[in-house]
């Protein structure tokens, strides 16, 4: 029990850390702060594609001439190819994010999300 | 409604430690992910680019079709917000 | 809203002097992209903080003068028309979509065609991130530009 704990304890921190975004997003009434869980749910993912590219003993996947060209000597670098990008693009989604949230914000002076159903079905 | 949603997570947080006793150790080099293909950008990014940083040489390089529709979707998001806000023509400053 | 600018001359003299320093390492992390941690996205990053810090001490009026909002909007266009052409350019010479190896550069290739193919690829990806997240931080702002 011990022994899977210590393997998979990340595992433990980033399903937590996804309930919580998950909750931000469906349980809070805030268009702000379904947002942010928004941003913690992102989080919660990038930290497990970084989490899978580790690797024991493993460097940083710059190659450097001294450790030699093998494979086994740096950490796997596609997953952090994939959240370079991932990072960028959770920038510009939160971006356009705020935007309509300042749009609907001066459309209806609310940001309560059953105050905006009920001012939309009017 | 508070309870439902809460007691949801609960649930899903149980389904997803199940889920992950499927998942590699931590730092296990033998995981999939790690034997797969990443060895190959490894091995010959040097030999292909002259570039000692195999992030950038898979970002820029070998998988730079995705970076390309990566920009386009930033690039849209910013026309996008543009879009969203700007003011017209008649209306006043400061919203 | 940014009405005017700080009357702190601890925040002026601070800002006036932080702002070229953050420009010059965001040129360095773009350049150096290919030796360490960098690239484009950090560094056009950078280069919009630089950009927005100046936005911020400076007030609206003044820092309009200095870098024009449709200034940010044409960089960003520029560094995608860079990306795209670094894909088409190899086309008509023979290689296929992005194959930086047909670049039509003198002097150089293979594996060094490459490499300065990875370079155009950067500076285009910085100048489009550094557009568009001016453009995001114009638009909050607000105002008639």
């Amino acid at each position: 029990m011990v022994e899977l704990f210590i393997a998979r304890y990340v595992y433990l921190m980033i399903v937590v850390l996804l309930i919580i975004g998950l909750y931000g997003m469906l349980g809070k009434r805030n268009l702000l702060k379904k947002l942010i869980g928004m941003n913690i749910f992102q989080t919660a993912i990038f930290l497990f594609f970084i989490e899978g590219a580790t690797k024991a003993g493993g460097s940083v996947p710059v190659i450097d001439q001294q450790l030699g060209m093998a494979a086994a000597q740096y950490v796997n670098p596609l997953p952090h190819v994939l959240i370079l990008t991932g990072i960028v693009v959770g920038l510009a989604l939160t971006g356009v994010a705020l935007a309509f949230i300042l749009v609907i914000y001066r459309a209806y002076n609310t940001l309560d999300d059953k105050a905006i159903m009920k001012e939309m079905s009017k | 409604m508070k309870w439902f949603s809460a007691l949801v997570m609960v649930l899903l947080l149980a389904l997803m430690l199940y889920a992950t006793s499927d998942l590699p150790d931590h730092a296990d080099p033998q995981a999939p992910a790690n034997t797969y293909v990443s060895p190959t950008y490894i091995e010959n990014s040097v030999k292909d680019t002259h570039t000692p940083n195999v992030v950038t040489a898979i970002l820029a390089d070998y998988r730079g079709y995705d970076t390309l529709g990566e920009t386009v979707v930033i690039f849209a998001a910013g026309l996008a917000c543009a879009l969203v806000l700007m003011k017209k023509a008649g209306e006043k400053e400061d919203r | 809203m940014i009405r005017q600018r700080y009357q702190s001359i601890i925040i002026q003299s601070i800002c006036s002097l932080l702002i070229p320093f953050i420009q010059l390492f965001a040129i360095y992390v773009i350049l150096h992209g290919h030796y360490g941690p960098g690239g484009g996205f950090q560094g056009g990053v950078l280069l919009a903080v630089s950009v927005l810090l100046q936005r911020l001490y400076l007030g609206k009026e003044v820092a309009y003068q200095k870098f024009p909002p449709k200034l940010a909007l044409a960089l960003g266009a520029v560094g995608m028309l860079i990306f795209g052409l670094a894909g088409i350019v190899p086309m008509a010479f023979g290689g296929s979509f992005l194959d930086y190896a047909y670049l039509p550069l003198p002097g150089v290739s293979g594996a060094e065609l490459r490499y300065l193919g990875i370079l155009i690829v950067e500076l285009g990806i910085g100048l489009a991130v550094f557009g568009t997240l001016v453009l995001i931080f114009d638009n909050f702002i607000g105002g008639r530009w």
